[in-house]
């Protein structure tokens, strides 16, 4: 990216035309308060014109992303650009001001001004125009999205679908180069949203821009995406089709992360509170695998997941004795194949395991594919997860 | 039993003064308080809060003490002046003005802080610099707290007494107000004055009071800011 010296920085500066097809690009770190915990929002994604779904639980970082876009919250580091403007750079101290963004943004609160008329708060943002320009355009967005016979009405007296339209109408009057829209048709019934939906999308048609649209609502992200991005814990963990994101187990992708090579559906069999542990029953091939596990919350017949990491279990070739282990299973090689410095042992014990060796533990056990092992797993090594 | 006309006229003087003053000292102040986020911003309102709980022949005794012919600011008046701050109408405004401070900012400060963030984030996306967010969105729906500081400086003022007596003394038509009218009348016995001089100090201030709380009332501030 240029320097911001070269970029044209005046959204007033110059016809009112902004730029068509301009690209977002977002590489940015940013701690923020997630809920009850801190987080850092790490993420680099470019949005194209057309509609992206920003998808996630709440707390997940949407509404510190689109701030960040905005202006109104800012990046401890990273970059931020539109097109050929740069909306914000860390490494020259680069941070255009909010109001000199043109980003429509339209709150989850929607955020009107109860003060003001449905025109006065529509034309609020036309400040730079002479009064007869401004009724024009303002009475121009009115038609457009329907709302021309509210002009005189205060915002506190109309609907919750027509205020919709009002805030919608209010942030596209300025023709803003990108629009973000933070769960904004939440409250809404289907009937009136699909047709909020169609008006925006014929706005987008002639205005070419990127739309980030944030929502938790599964239905949504199929409706309106062409793309979606969805975030966990400040970090984007899938994007691509809505198709391909949404038919992703969650759960499965946050274990991953969390390093879990070995990921078992459960249901606890039975609690032991003396001891502090449980046992577990897994569905296998030819019967049932038990495992003893941690006690956690949830009687008998609770379903659970359980995680276990490759590199956490151990592996003999004769039955072990005298083991603190509680876990000592029975199986054979499936596969055994060498991962850079590890050795990856694919062990069909009921269930699949995959286990992490080093190179010498291979050579010097003579492990093949079809030889006889033994498991062992330790109890607090199986970390128990909750099924969504 | 006659009132002492020139004292009331003297008195409301002082609280127009004042509470003009007050406005234009405060206005800064209030939205300091309402939007930093400097961390020992506390101290600055505990400091702004003080003349509430100190007693006013404390806060009068430093003013008199700034004022007087030893400190800078006093010598500094001196010079440009040829006479000494204390005991003069212009050192009771200032001692006033420090004591009807916290009245002027923390009903300001409160309205501004509680306007949504939103609409003042809002209205920055929609192009608005920070003063015409302020103009446009923040004082207008804050006019209950800004009605109330205008109000509350005034009132309190008027009846204010300790740092009137302390730093203005009791000079007929210069620095005697309502309420040491009032206390020199009932240290002469003159109990008939004092009681129709206080009754006027009590409607009046009644009155304002009234007007704040009517402003407050929510139906009334709506329909007068639309």
């Amino acid at each position: 990216m240029s320097g911001a010296a070269a970029v044209p920085n005046n959204r007033r500066s110059g016809s009112d035309a902004g730029q068509r097809n301009a690209r977002l690009r977002c590489s940015f770190r940013k701690h923020y308060e997630g809920g009850t915990q801190p987080f850092v929002l790490g993420l680099a994604f470019e949005a194209a014109p057309g509609f992206t779904i920003l998808f996630g639980a709440s707390g997940s970082g949407k509404t510190t992303l689109l701030d960040c876009i905005a202006g109104l919250s800012t990046p401890d580091s990273g970059q931020i650009s539109l097109g050929q403007r740069t909306l914000f750079d860390s490494s020259n101290g680069h941070n255009l001001a909010a109001a000199k963004r043109n980003v429509g943004y339209v709150f989850q609160s929607l955020a009107l001004f109860p003060h003001m008329t449905v025109e006065q708060n529509v034309n609020y943002g036309l400040s730079h125009l002479t009064k007869a320009e401004r009724a024009q355009r303002g009475a121009a967005v009115l038609d457009a999205f329907h709302i021309a016979h509210l002009a005189k009405r205060n915002v506190r007296e109309i609907s919750g679908g027509e205020s919709q339209r009002v805030a919608l109408a209010r942030a596209l009057v300025l023709d803003p180069e990108i629009l973000l829209l933070d769960e904004p048709l939440a409250a809404l019934d289907a009937a009136i949203k699909l047709r909020i939906i169609d008006d925006l999308r014929e706005w987008h048609q002639s205005h070419r821009v990127p739309i980030l649209y944030v929502t938790h609502s599964r239905e949504e992200v199929f409706a309106l995406g062409e793309r979606a991005i969805i975030l966990d814990a400040g970090r984007i963990v899938a994007q691509g089709t809505p198709h391909e994101v949404m038919m992703a187990p969650l759960q499965a992708t946050v274990a991953q992360l969390a390093g879990f090579e070995n990921v078992l559906d459960a249901v606890v069999e039975r609690v032991r509170p003396e001891c502090g542990t449980m046992t577990c029953r897994i569905a296998g091939d030819g019967g049932p695998l038990v495992l003893e596990t941690p006690l956690v919350r949830g009687g008998v017949g609770t379903a659970l997941r359980v995680g276990i990491r490759a590199g956490d279990i151990l592996l003999a070739t004769c039955a072990p004795v005298g083991l603190s282990a509680r876990n000592v299973i029975p199986g054979r090689i499936l596969s055994i194949e060498r991962r850079d410095v590890i050795v990856a042992a694919r062990v069909k014990c009921r269930v699949e395991m995959e286990v992490h060796l080093t190179l010498a533990a291979r050579d010097s056990l003579h492990l093949a594919p079809g030889i006889e092992v033994w498991l062992v797993i330790k109890t607090h090594s199986c970390h128990l997860m909750q099924v969504s | 039993m006659a009132i002492d006309w020139q004292t009331l006229w003297l008195t409301l003087e002082l609280a127009l003064v004042v509470s003009v003053l007050l406005q234009i000292i405060g206005l800064p102040i209030s939205y300091w308080i309402a939007f930093s986020r400097w961390r020992w911003k506390f101290l600055v309102e505990a400091l702004v809060g003080m003349p509430i709980v100190l007693p006013p022949t404390v806060l009068g005794f430093y003013v008199l003490v700034a004022l007087g012919p030893r400190s800078p600011l006093g010598r500094w008046w001196i010079l440009l002046t040829g006479h000494t701050l204390a005991f003069t109408f212009s050192g009771l405004v200032i001692g006033s003005v420090l004591y009807s401070l916290p009245f002027a900012v923390q009903p300001v400060a409160a309205s501004f802080a509680a306007v949504d963030r939103k609409l003042i984030a809002a209205s920055a996306t929609l192009g608005a610099s920070p003063a015409r967010t302020f103009f446009r969105v923040i004082a207008p729906l804050s006019l209950p707290g800004l009605i109330a500081g205008v109000a509350l400086s005034f009132a309190h003022t008027m009846g204010e007494f300790g740092v009137v007596l302390m730093v203005g003394g009791n000079i007929p038509g210069v620095t005697r107000t309502v309420s040491i009218d009032i206390y020199d009348r009932v240290q002469a016995s003159d109990y008939a004055g004092a009681n129709a001089t206080a009754l006027l100090l009590l409607v009046l201030c009644f009155m304002l009071l009234a007007v704040v709380y009517g402003f407050n009332r929510k139906g009334w501030v709506l329909h007068l800011i639309e």
